[in-house]
């Protein structure tokens, strides 16, 4: 078989939950076997609208955690926020109702095989799979810090118990309505300096992302980052999603932010040419 | 075992099934081996191929509209050297049956990328892309100019010689399809596939600019099904005897059997892909059991069957 998706699988899966927090909502979805083929980073395409619908592609979510020992076997958990006709279709569905899914999909986020002090930050929502990262780095004994931002309040997402792998969070909105007054890169280049941070982590809109890269760029730090272009198909057929990339040779070429992302390394995106003619 | 003979001619080209992807909507065939064999369709039609690496247009790409969407990609790709070196290999390897489509921005580049496949064994036809909607000047589409699109399929036709079957991709976009496509036919054109995509644009309105980066794009998707329909209806009745490879929003095997009623000899699927990584496999399997159903001992028995008067239904 291909190498490109190569343990992604297209299943009917039931929804176990969905639950309200805030201004999102966390959907449990049954998917088996395939949770053990979910790393963090790695994202679902989901079909919307039922049959005969006329949104005729799939969205794609960020699968924030994975349990592989659940009582009904694996589940992926998914933060949306009801945005779109298409979020707000999955936003409405109940427990017992079946979806149609195509998982894992795209790049994961790379753990360092020692463990060291790595910072995580999430834009909105983009936290949600940051908390499953913050896990699986907490297990390897990785100290884990985590800064969230948001323009307000109700908008940062940030579970109790997703706290518990995280050593310090700190929290910013850009209308003062909770923690801090600003945006995560505020204070960034000192907190990559005081905590002695080996990599940065990040999700959110792609300003934050380019900006974040600026400041571990000029402290030599590598940061992961999972990208945000809105995609047509999700398994790389429509070219649609694709981001100004460095490759080796030192060229840029368009590479699609579903095969070769979302998470990429934010050294190598040409920020200053997204959206640009190449 | 169904005595239905499913299997379809294109030229001297013979492919097992009516069925195929959309040039520009399977991208290497690899992101899609995954889902399903590539050797269970009918063939692969690759993404349009330039002479060389072509970086496409600038994002955002795509806008999602009711029942379809817009795309603006501009034949990003990896240039034909890379592409036959690559991705022919593999295709092949995988035992698909493979169309190459071609896109030039000249009349002589479209000649020198049919030079290029001379050589390579293992190809089924190859697809003349002379209509794609997203190139920066417009005056390039040459399926919107009878005269351009004769001279492009002319240089092909000359340049490969008598053996590899041409498929002339058509736009809607014209005023007089019929004749557009009887110039290509009269030019070398051994089918013709119909209908490329309609030129759209979608303004979003918090912005207030055009959506897309590239400001026009492609339309595709069950939005655009009767226009294809209507197409492929209209050149079926001028031209009977050439095969057309049907596509524009075929999502279900009754979209495709409509097609194949209008003329179509066989199917392209490309937005339904994105939608659905398997949907080819179950719009063949769905076409395949509603022509049993329908008593068709074979598929070419219900191309173009709309076309039948009165007096064939009671002969």
């Amino acid at each position: 078989m291909s190498p490109i998706n190569k343990n992604a699988k297209q299943v009917l899966a039931p929804v176990i939950s969905n639950k309200r927090v805030g201004i999102y909502h966390q959907i449990i979805v049954n998917i088996g076997d395939l949770a053990q083929k979910c790393k963090p980073g790695n994202f679902v395409a989901i079909k919307v609208g039922g049959d005969n619908s006329a949104l005729v592609l799939r969205r794609a979510f960020a699968i924030s955690r994975v349990s592989t020992s659940s009582a009904s076997g694996g589940t992926m958990e998914l933060i949306v926020a009801p945005h779109g006709q298409g979020s707000t279709w999955l936003c409405n569905r109940i427990e017992g109702d079946l979806i149609d899914i195509v998982v894992p999909l795209g790049t994961a986020f790379r753990v360092p095989t020692e463990p060291l002090p790595v910072l995580l930050i999430g834009g909105g929502y983009g936290s949600a799979p940051l908390f499953g990262l913050a896990e699986v780095l907490n297990a390897r004994g990785s100290r884990v810090d985590m800064i969230l931002g948001a323009s307000t309040a109700s908008s940062i997402y940030a579970p109790m118990e997703g706290k518990r792998a995280v050593n310090t969070m700190r929290i910013y909105t850009e209308d003062g309505s909770t923690g801090q007054t600003g945006r995560v890169t505020d204070h960034l280049y000192e907190q990559i300096k005081d905590l002695n941070v080996a990599v940065v982590y990040s999700c959110g809109p792609m300003a934050m992302l380019s900006a974040i890269t600026a400041i571990t760029t000029a402290l030599d730090v590598v940061h992961q980052c999972s990208v945000e272009e809105s995609m047509a198909c999700g398994i790389g057929v429509c070219m649609t999603c694709v981001l100004p990339v460095e490759g080796a040779d030192g060229s840029v070429s368009m590479l699609r932010s579903c095969i070769d992302g979302p998470v990429m390394d934010g050294e190598k995106v040409s920020w200053s040419q997204v959206g640009k003619q190449l | 075992m169904s005595a239905l003979d499913f299997s379809t001619t294109i030229g001297n080209a013979w492919f097992p099934a009516p069925t195929f992807t959309a040039s520009g909507c399977a991208s290497s065939g690899r992101e899609l081996a995954q889902f399903f064999p590539l050797r269970e369709m009918g063939g692969v039609v690759t993404k349009s191929v330039m002479s060389r690496v072509r970086p496409g247009r600038p994002t955002p790409r795509m806008a999602e509209t009711p029942s379809g969407m817009l795309n603006s990609i501009g034949l990003q790709g990896p240039g034909i050297d890379a592409f036959l070196t690559q991705d022919i290999p593999y295709l092949i390897e995988q035992k698909a049956r493979v169309i190459v489509s071609i896109a030039g921005e000249t009349v002589e580049e479209y000649s020198t990328l049919a030079r290029k496949l001379r050589s390579v064994s293992g190809i089924s036809a190859v697809e003349v892309n002379i209509s794609c909607p997203n190139v920066e000047n417009r005056g390039l589409v040459f399926a919107c100019d009878p005269d351009a699109s004769r001279r492009v399929i002319d240089g092909v036709r000359r340049t490969l010689g008598g053996e590899l079957p041409i498929i002339a991709k058509l736009s809607p976009d014209v005023t007089d399809l019929v004749s557009i496509a009887k110039g290509v036919v009269d030019a070398g054109a051994d089918g013709l596939a119909l209908i490329n995509t309609v030129l759209g644009m979608v303004i979003n309105v918090n912005t207030m600019r055009p959506q897309l980066g590239g400001k026009t794009g492609g339309l595709s998707g069950p939005a655009i099904r009767p226009i294809a329909v209507r197409a492929v209806y209209q050149v079926h009745a001028a031209l009977p005897k050439t095969p057309i490879l049907g596509m524009g929003g075929i999502a279900s095997g009754k979209d495709a059997l409509e097609m194949i009623l209008a003329g179509a000899s066989g199917v392209s699927i490309g937005t339904a892909s994105f939608g659905n990584p398997t949907a080819i496999m179950s719009i063949q399997s769905e076409l395949k059991q509603l022509l049993i159903d329908r008593g068709f001992k074979s598929l070419k028995d219900a191309v173009g069957y709309a076309h039948r008067t009165e007096e064939d239904s009671h002969g």
